[in-house]
């Protein structure tokens, strides 16, 4: 532990960079200390510190081989892997600046991210990146090269641009063997003030735009949040969210390479939950709609258990929470809870925590989105230290967060070091700290209005409690005006539906009308099988959306909500949407994010219906499939009315 | 590509009174996909299980790689590098995907059942070498990493038919039989199938030839070099898909209709 605690010590120097602090890491670890275990062939095989610089080495000298300098945009697309990661560090070391794109985006968000960002390589996984890299060539003029790693189907391929990483390796290791310093050297010409991440956000209302990061924005953040909690150089972190995510690259980047802990890359997107849990991380960072995904995957789990079980989960479901509102509380806790506790997280709470892979979690951070107070609960209940942080791409990812011991359900906690918060007369959050990043890219009239005088608008609105907790109350532009003059938040009646297993994602309206209303999507897998145990046949998801039974279970868990609202805030009246909302489509952001304007014009047919007050909306719709085809579709939608209400 | 790899010569077989095969002859060359089309009760099927062994034929000749194998044991022709897929699925259906994949690999394993019992030295070294083809050639190759521990019965068809697929690869097949693979599937999983299937045959690694027997004459006309068309256990036509396509005997027989292009009905 000695050496965990020299890593944090290392000061962020304006010198230092992301790939000399991997040296430095490299060297004191070397052939001694796993950097990253990779799950390949149903074995997990570890890389070390060693290996680890020396793929950087010569990937990096490759790229320098093929031209690329200082200031160049490299673009990277693909799952997480070593390799890309190593690609990233590599691109780093020669100078240049990373483009990550979502693994699934389409090929018009390849294009315009591709052509924007002006990038000179990309970088792509497999045949499938490399399609999309292909398609688009022809329309961003700066794009040279595609790389690909994974051969499989790219026989056949003829493309002159197109080039594979271990082609790249192999002129890394001649132009290395020429000349053996030049990599060092190369890397030590990097100033913390250089651009590392050119990270487009997601963007709930227009074109994405692209956030400058330096090195010192990424460095100092690490530090910062490792500041309020430690990683050790022995945890385990398994990295399978998109590295096109900022929390992604905070963990496997910045707390990586200085806390020395070691990444683990699943074997395959659909083996992550296993792979999760065979890992058994310390430390875990995922968006909410991971935790919404375990709570369910545990609550459907439970549906299907025999009564005893039901009936045993049940209970200590009901001493976990309890125990977690006394603690969220600071109230003391009598003996008689504390031995039950004990008894349920034996019976219960181990196996759950277990399951889910999160035996030997310390910490556990949710972010990006707001997170349900019933989820929080949840987690604390089964003895899960899940914790709120806040915090945008154009701050490196995060400003806020939870204190251990220090959790309450409607916040997410305090300032990290180094980091102010404030609040502007409007109720705009504002913060400022080494970590706001430079501007946007080639949008300066963006920037001027983001960053002022150090100080960056985050457009939600929100204020500080009593106690110096962060309360984000929602988007500044989303904030609801009830029909009493009050005003909600949306993203607050929407967690609270989401956290009953059935619904999927739920879409709140109600600014400047009359009422709340709702638009559900029903979860596919969990309501189908609740009405096969039922007997109650189905062909499709709208038809099964529709099914009079359907829809009274919804509205029992509209209703269900409906109780802990203010009057003004109930849900009146809801329809269970024919299709779940879809990234494709362009209603979610790739972070998974409700694009509310877009919603509004795209089913203003389903608003006019749900204010009209017509028992039946007919909706013509047009519905785009992953690989471009597109179909137009007429469905039904049967209007409910929300108990409670 | 010239050279033949199994040749079929005269072959007959009668069930009773009913003639299965009624002088067959055919020329599969090595590295190509060469399907078998034709309407049912043709003797697509019948022909598969005389190269295979199931069936012994009444009279004709099989020839692969110039040996004889009528009268041959099946399992003498597995070992000559024939493997197959059925056209109702044949799996263990209580044991894991690897399980029935390992029991294709079976045949290459040395190590009798004393070595096998002890578990040391060799017998583990081969074990070892074995996984590794299994995983890197079969499990990775197929897409199946997440299906590895899963009981094969309660997985959906497409991917059992997948995991058949995989057994039949276990073997390191020369020859493969595929008794129509696509068969029951949806559109997304035909197009899998027909990708591997594809992989299978151009693949450095595997280049392996095949004889199919398909339905879909969207992927037959798509992925195969060469079409024999049976009917009532006679070959009525053989040639590329084009030549095929435009014989009018063919679509007489077999499509049952005088006109009509069916590689657009996907």
């Amino acid at each position: 532990m000695t050496t965990a605690r020299a890593a944090e010590r290392r000061p962020i120097t304006p010198e230092l960079t992301l790939p000399k602090l991997l040296l430095e890491t490299a060297q004191r670890y070397d052939d001694g200390k796993i950097a990253m275990r990779e799950k390949e062939f149903g074995i997990w095989r570890p890389i070390t510190w060693h290996r680890y610089r020396d793929e950087v080495r010569h990937l990096g000298m490759g790229f320098t081989a093929l031209g690329l300098c200082a200031g160049d945009k490299v673009a990277l697309i693909g799952h997480n892997r070593p390799e890309l990661l190593w690609a990233e560090m590599a691109a780093l070391a020669v100078g240049g600046v990373v483009v990550w794109l979502y693994q699934d985006a389409l090929l018009e968000e390849v294009q315009y991210l591709v052509d924007h960002s002006d990038a000179r390589f990309l970088i792509g996984e497999g045949q499938q990146e490399v399609d999309k890299g292909l398609a688009v060539k022809m329309r961003c003029a700066k794009l040279e090269r595609i790389v690909w790693d994974d051969p499989k189907g790219m026989r056949g391929y003829d493309d002159p641009a197109l080039l594979s990483l271990t082609e790249v390796r192999r002129l890394g290791q001649e132009l290395d063997a020429k000349d053996p310093g030049a990599f060092e050297r190369m890397v030590a010409r990097g100033q913390g003030d250089d651009v590392a991440l050119l990270f487009y956000t997601s963007g709930t209302t227009a074109k994405p735009k692209g956030a400058l990061l330096t090195h010192t924005n990424m460095l100092k953040m690490g530090q910062n949040l490792m500041a309020v909690d430690p990683c050790g150089e022995r945890d385990d972190f398994v990295s399978f969210l998109p590295f096109s995510w900022i929390g992604e690259q905070m963990m496997s980047i910045s707390c990586g390479l200085q806390a020395g802990f070691t990444l683990n890359f699943p074997e395959d997107p659909e083996t992550v939950q296993h792979d999760i849990r065979e890992i058994g991380p310390q430390v875990l960072f995922s968006p909410p709609r991971i935790y919404e995904q375990m709570v369910r995957t545990a609550q459907v789990k439970m549906l299907d258990a025999p009564a005893l079980k039901r009936r045993v989960f049940d209970w200590a479901r009901e001493v976990g929470d309890e125990m977690a509102e006394r603690v969220f509380a600071k109230k003391p806790v009598p003996g008689g809870l504390r031995f039950k506790y004990r008894l349920a997280d034996l019976l219960v709470f181990r196996k759950l925590r277990d399951h889910l892979g999160l035996a030997r979690i310390r910490h556990a951070y949710s972010g990006g989105a707001a997170l349900g107070p019933d989820h929080l609960r949840f987690f604390h209940g089964i003895g899960v230290n899940l914790k709120q942080i806040y915090g945008q791409t154009e701050i490196a990812g995060i400003s806020v967060v939870h204190r251990d011991g220090d959790v309450k359900f409607d916040t997410s906690g305090r300032p990290i070091p180094e980091t102010e918060i404030r609040i502007s007369g409007d109720g705009e959050i504002l913060s400022r700290s080494p970590c706001v990043f430079k501007g946007y890219y080639k949008m300066p009239e963006e920037t001027a209005r983001t960053l002022n005088d150090g100080w960056l608008h985050s457009g939600d609105i929100g204020f500080l409690d009593g106690e110096g907790h962060l309360v984000v109350f929602d988007r500044r532009k989303d904030v609801m005006t009830l029909a009493d003059g009050s005003r909600f938040s949306p993203q607050f009646i929407e967690t609270r539906l989401k956290f009953s297993p059935y619904i999927k994602d739920a879409w709140v309206i109600g600014d400047r009308r009359d009422a709340v209303n709702a638009v559900v999507c029903i979860d596919a897998g969990v309501v189908g099988k609740w009405a096969e145990e039922r007997h109650i046949p189905y062909t499709s998801y709208p038809e099964l959306s529709q099914k009079a039974e359907v829809r009274a279970l919804v509205a029992e868990a509209v209703g269900h909500v409906n109780k802990a609202l203010p009057a003004a805030a109930r849900i009146w009246r809801f329809v269970n949407l024919h299709k779940e909302f879809d990234a494709d489509d362009e209603e979610l952001t790739r972070t998974r994010k409700l694009r509310r304007e877009f919603l509004e014009e795209r089913y203003r047919d389903i608003v006019e219906g749900l204010y009209s007050g017509s028992g039946e909306i007919e909706l013509d719709m047009t519905i785009t499939y992953e690989d471009g085809r597109v179909s137009r579709s007429k469905t039904t939608l049967r209007v409910v009315d929300a108990a409670g209400a | 590509m010239s050279e033949p790899l199994l040749t079929v010569e005269d072959l007959h077989l009668a069930f009773g009174g009913v003639r299965a095969l009624r002088g067959v002859s055919l020329e599969v060359r090595r590295g190509e996909i060469f399907s078998l089309i034709g309407p049912n009760g043709a003797g697509k099927t019948v022909l598969l299980n005389c190269v295979n062994g199931l069936y012994q034929p009444d009279r004709g000749r099989i020839l692969f790689e110039g040996r004889d194998l009528v009268g041959m044991k099946p399992y003498r022709r597995a070992a000559l590098g024939i493997s197959r897929t059925f056209q109702k699925i044949e799996l263990f259906s209580g044991m894991t995907v690897l399980d029935n994949i390992r029991l294709g690999r079976h045949l290459h394993m040395r190590s009798g059942l004393f070595t096998g019992a002890l578990y040391a030295g060799p017998a583990a070294r081969e074990e070892i070498v074995h996984r590794e083809f299994i995983e890197r050639e079969i499990v990775d190759f197929l897409e199946m990493t997440h299906l590895r521990n899963k009981v094969v019965g309660m997985l959906p068809y497409g991917l059992q038919k997948r995991v058949e697929l995989g057994r039949a690869l276990a073997l390191n097949p020369k020859l493969l039989l595929l008794d129509e693979p696509m068969a029951g599937l949806n559109l997304e999983e035909v197009e899998d199938i027909a990708r591997f299937i594809i992989d299978i045959n151009e693949e450095e690694r595997w280049r392996v030839t095949c004889i199919l027997v398909e339905h879909d004459m969207g992927v037959v006309m798509d992925i195969s070099h060469r079409v024999a068309v049976l009917n009532f256990g006679e070959k009525i036509a053989e040639g590329t898909p084009e030549e095929v396509q435009a014989e009018s005997l063919v679509l007489q027989a077999y499509l049952g209709e005088e006109q009509g292009d069916y590689s657009s009905r996907r």
